[in-house]
């Protein structure tokens, strides 16, 4: 249903120039901003119909602000403004020397938790695999500045590896967890 | 940098028609109730000066007795004293076979979900017992306020499922309560420091209560708390302590606590308590019970006292440890650590979290009222009684929601500490050729498998048409609002079959048990349901011509065209007239028909809204 302005893209509705650089300060100063007018607890006191178009409101912009700070929503949804559509479930890299890593560094993760101090290594790994995500993030940055096809096909390429890495680092964190739960 | 100026559509309240407005803090052991009066948020104490009302019911053949008077008869006549009722609010009859099994309570075994407590007043639910509780606040706030209540907020523990949040809402609506918000008590905490202390940065709330164990991690940047994570445990509180004294007294007098009455039991355990208080001063404390016909003594020192919580300690920080994880903060991020709860009077507990967080906890505030000052302020202000306050509230859902999918696994849709409210949606397909089906069991926590999470609800989509397995896209959409309530709905995207539900806890009450239940405290009270009903929807009728009344006079002449004004004058006059009859249905028809008449208008004033807000920034930015 059509309310705020809704047919303006997340990039709009935040005031902010489309493109994957963007300034995280001002991303979180707009959202305050945004909540602050359409948030429920401004219709408390309102008609049923505020509170609901309130709520649709705030869950848009909630919405909003989840995918423009996080690099790897921002880049899917990007694509998707340029009119690449990627279906996260099913798509997969094929770049045989990045799988070949990933499994590696998988394996590294499993035994790295029986490490003689498991919580260094885990470290050094997340670090590793950190570093690697700042490198596809900057890389992206560069395709999606002069958005091409040719330039949005490599960013899909990257998306696809992004959500390997992203995984594991997850991954590594989960064990992270496991590691502190213990003690 | 310029001060924006935001209009604010929802406050519709003319100056000198102040709400009246109340903060609820339901507890485990003790209830209170707080209203902002003169700009002061305070507790609001009973006609003897006592601010904390026992969170106990007592069921007599006379009537219903709430509170001290309730609590003090707890030893003689323990089957028909409730207390702790909040522990089973939302709960299921498995779920308070684990409750500690102590439960010194005569439970139904019927075929509701819902566990009934044999009382020689008949059987009560949870949520009837914790709907005795807030109606005797509600009317300490009355008199005091003189005035009806236009709304509450009542507090919950973030921990809280949505089937205990749920539960407490039941609970508000058969004691005839209008719920602003449900918020989390972390939170109102922040709030009733916060505001006080106007201190930027990253804080911590540790909540330790009776029942209850939270553990928030929030920001707070130009009056936004923005909470970042939250954890807890909603089974584990300073009765635990009473309990782990209670059992070293058992286990020192040799008795084993299968052979002791509820009598006995309900003894030791008033004994422990007492002992648990006196150690927050003394180094030790003598306890003295009288136990079957004989009378036991002992001391209990403070390292003993100690050595007895550490554990139950320890659970709390590891607890901690995950929101800290959660909020990718680490602890010497945290600016200060606001202690809430009684059970935070333990010496022990402020020395082992100050240690923790590497901050001397924050306890000026009286950690029994805090929380009740906070859902006070928060009442006051969601009332529409400061609409130049910049407070804001950004909460998260406690828990991750998810589905049953193969195997019985769990896919997670919203994870846990996702700010609220939010709506996710996620496709599934059938796994059988013609299947026209399809049970949607929604369940709620962090684990892999479903039986090892908590199950909030299942239905059923129906009429799917046959196809493949696989070609079906049945797409479900999970709503939480800003109460941390869940909706879902699904719908099969090739055909346009949905269903969409109101989630049945599974272990909630059914709207016809929350009906029958009206129906009964409306007989009690000599009450009559349709003239319940009329003042209700003339009420509701009220709140709506009084919006729109203010919302006209601030932008009715620039937004609206001559020829669109006059139709909504047309349908507000129409339900003017309406309000002052007494055809329920005619009220509520028109009250339909205005809003359908003005959905374009509020709309736009959203709109304007936003963009006033936005442009206050392109002129920031050229400055």
């Amino acid at each position: 249903m059509a309310m705020l302005d809704f047919s303006k893209n997340y990039f709009e509705l935040f005031g902010l120039p489309v493109g994957f650089v963007v300034d995280m300060d001002a991303i979180a100063e707009r959202y305050r901003e945004l909540q602050r007018v359409v948030h429920p607890d401004r219709f408390a006191n309102a008609s049923d119909q505020e509170k609901r178009l309130s709520m649709q409101g705030a869950t848009l912009v909630n919405e909003a602000y989840q995918t423009l700070r996080d690099p790897l929503k921002r880049a899917i949804y990007l694509l998707s403004l340029h009119g690449v559509d990627i279906d996260v479930e099913k798509e997969t890299t094929h770049d045989t020397a990045f799988l070949m890593e990933q499994l590696a560094l998988r394996e590294e993760l499993e035994q790295a938790v029986s490490a003689a101090d498991p919580y260094a290594v885990v470290g050094e790994l997340m670090d590793r695999i950190g570093l690697q995500i700042k490198s596809l993030l900057a890389q992206m940055a560069i395709h999606f500045e002069s958005p091409t096809p040719e330039n949005l096909d490599a960013a899909r390429e990257l998306v696809r590896k992004m959500q390997f890495l992203q995984k594991l680092y997850s991954e590594a964190e989960a064990a992270e967890a496991r590691l502190d739960d213990a003690v | 940098m310029a001060l924006l100026q935001i209009s604010e559509p929802g406050q519709s309240a003319a100056p000198h028609q102040r709400k009246l407005a109340a903060g609820i803090d339901l507890g485990t052991t003790n209830s209170l109730v707080a209203t902002v009066r003169s700009g002061k948020a305070e507790t609001l104490p009973d006609e003897h000066g006592r601010h904390l009302l026992p969170s106990v019911v007592r069921y007599t053949p006379d009537g219903v007795i709430v509170g001290e008077a309730a609590r003090s008869a707890a030893a003689e006549d323990p089957l028909n004293t409730i207390a702790s009722a909040k522990r089973l609010l939302g709960r299921g009859v498995e779920d308070v076979k684990q409750l500690g099994g102590k439960l010194p309570y005569a439970f139904v075994t019927g075929d509701s979900s819902v566990p009934r407590i044999h009382t020689l007043a008949g059987d009560v639910t949870p949520v009837e017992v914790s709907a005795e509780i807030l109606k005797v606040l509600a009317k300490r706030a009355e008199d005091s306020l003189g005035g009806e209540l236009d709304g509450v907020v009542i507090t919950v523990p973030a921990y809280f499922d949505d089937a205990q949040r749920q539960a407490t809402k039941d609970a508000a609506r058969l004691a005839g309560l209008n719920v602003f918000r449900l918020l989390n008590e972390p939170t109102a905490a922040a709030v009733a420091y916060g505001l006080d202390s106007g201190s930027e940065g990253v804080h911590a709330i540790y909540d330790l209560g009776g029942g209850t164990f939270d553990i928030s991690i929030l920001r707070l940047n130009k009056g936004v708390f923005e909470v970042m994570s939250t954890g807890g445990d909603s089974a584990l509180g300073g009765d635990d302590f009473d309990r782990a004294i209670a059992n070293w007294i058992l286990e020192q007098a040799g008795l084993a606590d299968a052979d002791a009455s509820h009598v006995i039991l309900r003894r030791v355990m008033d004994a422990a308590r007492a002992a648990k208080e006196a150690l927050s001063d003394a180094a030790s404390t003598s306890i003295e019970v009288e136990l079957d016909g004989r009378h036991w003594s002992g001391t209990l020192d403070r390292g003993t006292f100690d050595a007895l919580i550490d554990p139950l300690i320890s659970k709390t920080l590891a607890a901690c440890r995950r929101a800290l994880r959660d909020a990718g903060v680490s602890s010497g991020e945290i600016e200060d650590v606001v202690m809430v709860g009684g059970s935070t009077r333990v010496p022990r507990v402020r020395q082992r979290v100050g240690e923790f967080f590497g901050a001397t906890p924050l306890t000026s505030i009286d950690p029994d009222k805090v929380v009740a000052i906070g859902a006070a302020i928060q009442a006051d202000i969601l009332a529409g009684n400061k609409p130049d306050d910049e407070m804001l509230l950004l909460d998260v859902i406690p828990l991750s929601l998810g589905i049953e999918t193969m195997g019985g696994l769990v896919e997670k849709i919203i994870p846990r500490n996702t700010t609220i409210p939010v709506a996710r949606a996620q496709e599934f397909t059938t796994f059988k050729d013609g299947q026209t089906a399809m049970a949607i069991h929604v369940v709620q926590g962090e684990r892999e498998l479903v039986s090892d999470n908590r199950s909030l609800a299942r239905f059923e989509l129906r009429g799917i048409p046959p196809m493949v397995a696989g070609a079906a896209r049945i797409r479900v959409t999970f709503a939480v609002d800003a109460d941390g309530l869940l909706s879902v709905s699904a719908r099969e995207e090739t055909s346009g079959v949905s269903a969409s539900i109101e989630v049945k806890p599974s272990y909630g009450l059914g709207d016809s048990e929350i009906e029958a239940m009206l129906r009964d405290s409306i007989e009690h009270a000599g009450d009559d349901m349709a003239a319940r009903k009329l003042r209700e929807i003339q009420v509701e009728a009220d709140r709506v011509i009084e919006a729109l009344n203010a919302a006209l006079a601030s932008d009715g002449d620039e937004l609206l065209s001559a020829e669109e004004r006059e139709r909504i004058d047309t349908a507000l006059q129409k339900l003017v007239e309406a309000r002052d009859g007494d055809d329920a249905e005619a009220i509520e028809s028109a009250i339909k028909s205005l809003e359908e008449t003005c959905s374009f208008y509020v709309e736009r004033r959203m709109n304007a809204s936003v963009r006033s807000a936005m442009a206050g920034h392109s002129v920031d930015e050229f400055e």
